[in-house]
């Protein structure tokens, strides 16, 4: 591992400050993946800041009604939270999908969101990758890419986004507060990460110094009645080949309200908008809920490995949307 | 480049001095500040029952308890960890007796070759608190269930954090269950 040097802010705004008269450094919350990647030498800051201590490590009730969770909350706590678990379902199911109870008891709520994919190009050194060295090529469009995107993927980068978490963020319309050395924002969580374009190095719209403090998740009452379905290869302990968060409102048999997001299909949590576009105010049908998932896939594209993906994101679409709506 | 050198000649540069409560003993040490807390314990220590399997997280023999709670060592950097209280399995034998958990792994032969052992047995001890505490795992039907009841099942997808290359998955579940079940 390249020396670095180790620095403790003594709190957000000096963490912020610091980086930001520090191109190469990083922030360090649970280090899961940092550290991994550092081993490696796919990351290389010179300095490290570590964070875990000074964003908040609770999940709080808002005035709107909602929840506020800290960039330290544990994974495996906020999994746990009596509040999350009934109030966002998903949320906790889908954080106890993902990565195993030791990693979970490490890895935190901003940590996880900034998570780097998983594709195996972008963790081997010998192989062009353009997320890892801008300009190499990718590896991966003509390699070995059954775990790669169906959607939204452009000629520099077809890997995904390996969260379980920002998935039910995503489909919960969670925010994600940053702070940066002019102040405080707010960033819908579907701003938040992006799609590769010409620039997949960069996973998110935050700048090299901004820092996530919290998450912020909505007063909607019908999120109670939201679920996280995931697909692997193993029966745990496995990254997503596909996964859905849904949650739905149905009334008289007919959708009032609905979200949707896939993983395991882009660079980015895919919230499908067109399905829930067109579920909007029809029938809680099996067959409209295909339909819509069959819009929603309507732009996917699969590489050389991963075409099992657009049958499989369909089914999974409809069996989680059946489940909400039969379990009202 | 240029930052990378201001930084280190900064003087916050890559050794740090630490204080670790390992096994109820107060440790100071310098670290590189790469160093993982399983490099720490295993190198500087020798503390070896914490065993470096694949260093990246993924087999669990690393596993130890941080301040209560099960982590794998070989991610967590030794210099963001200082003060921290650790548990590993040699801490676990009171007056010369061995811990209920290590009892049941010799009693139903949990292991072959024993490398994960220690990892099994201090991620169980983490494990059975956690469903102590009413936390769910990805098996519990009832998100909202007051009580876990760890069978099987449950203490699979919990434990999967911890490989076992020789297979001996068949003897690590009953062991575990019977300290769980008294």
């Amino acid at each position: 591992m390249r020396p670095y040097a180790y620095v403790r802010a003594h709190d957000v705004e000096g963490a912020v400050a610091t980086l930001a008269e520090a191109p190469n450094a990083a922030f360090l919350a649970g280090g899961t993946n940092l550290v991994d990647l550092m081993k490696l030498g796919v990351e290389t800051p010179d300095v490290l800041v570590d964070v875990r201590r000074l964003t908040s490590d609770r999940v709080e009730d808002l005035e709107d009604g909602g929840l506020r969770v800290g960039a330290a909350v544990p994974n495996s706590v906020l999994a746990a939270d009596r509040k999350v678990r009934t109030r966002y379902p998903a949320l906790s199911q889908a954080l106890l999908a993902g990565a195993s109870g030791q990693l979970r008891n490490l890895a935190t709520t901003g940590g996880n969101l900034l998570q780097r994919t998983r594709c195996v190009y972008f963790y081997d050194t010998t192989t062009p990758c353009n997320k890892r060295e801008p300009g190499s090529g990718c590896s991966a469009i003509d390699g070995h890419n059954k775990n790669h995107a169906i959607l939204g993927s452009s000629e520099h980068c077809v890997a995904t986004h390996p969260s379980d978490m920002a998935v039910a963020m995503a489909a919960l319309d969670a925010f994600v507060n940053v702070l940066g050395p002019d102040g405080d924002r707010r960033i819908p969580i579907e701003d938040l990460h992006r799609l590769p374009g010409d620039e997949p190095q960069r996973d998110t719209i935050l700048e090299h110094c901004e820092l996530i403090t919290s998450v912020d998740l909505p007063p909607l009452r019908f999120l109670s009645n939201s679920k996280y379905r995931k697909v692997r290869e193993r029966a745990s302990y496995a990254f997503a080949l596909v996964s859905v968060a849904a949650a739905l409102d149905v009334e008289d048999g007919v959708v009032r309200d609905i979200r949707i997001a896939l993983g395991g299909v882009a660079h980015k949590p895919w919230r499908a908008t067109k399905a829930e576009e067109t579920l909007r105010g029809e029938p809680a049908s099996e067959e409209n809920f295909r339909a819509a998932a069959e819009i929603e896939l309507e732009d996917a594209e699969s590489l050389r490995d991963n075409a099992f993906k657009l049958p499989l994101a369909r089914n999974v679409m409809v069996r989680t949307l059946l489940e909400l709506s039969e379990e009202r | 480049m240029g930052q990378h050198k201001g930084w280190l000649r900064k003087g916050r540069i890559v050794d740090a001095e630490i204080t670790l409560r390992v096994d109820g003993a107060e440790r100071r040490l310098t670290v590189d500040t790469r160093t993982t807390l399983l490099d720490a314990l295993r190198e500087r220590l020798g503390i070896t029952s914490p065993k470096k399997g694949c260093d990246h997280g993924q087999c669990g023999a690393c596993t130890l308890l941080l301040d209560g709670r099960r982590v794998n060592s070989c991610l967590a950097l030794a210099v963001a960890y200082d003060g921290s209280e650790i548990i590993t399995a040699e801490g676990l034998a009171e007056n010369g007796q061995l811990h209920p958990l290590q009892r049941a792994f010799v009693e139903h032969d949990g292991y072959q070759c024993g490398y994960c052992t220690p990892g099994q047995i201090v991620s169980a001890l983490g494990m059975l608190d956690e469903a102590e505490a009413g936390w769910p795992s990805h098996v519990t039907e009832d998100l909202n269930v007051e009580e876990i009841v760890l069978d099987d099942e449950e203490i699979r997808e919990r434990m999967s954090g911890n490989l076992c290359r020789c297979a001996a998955y068949a003897n690590i579940v009953p062991a575990i269950r019977e300290v769980s079940d008294r």
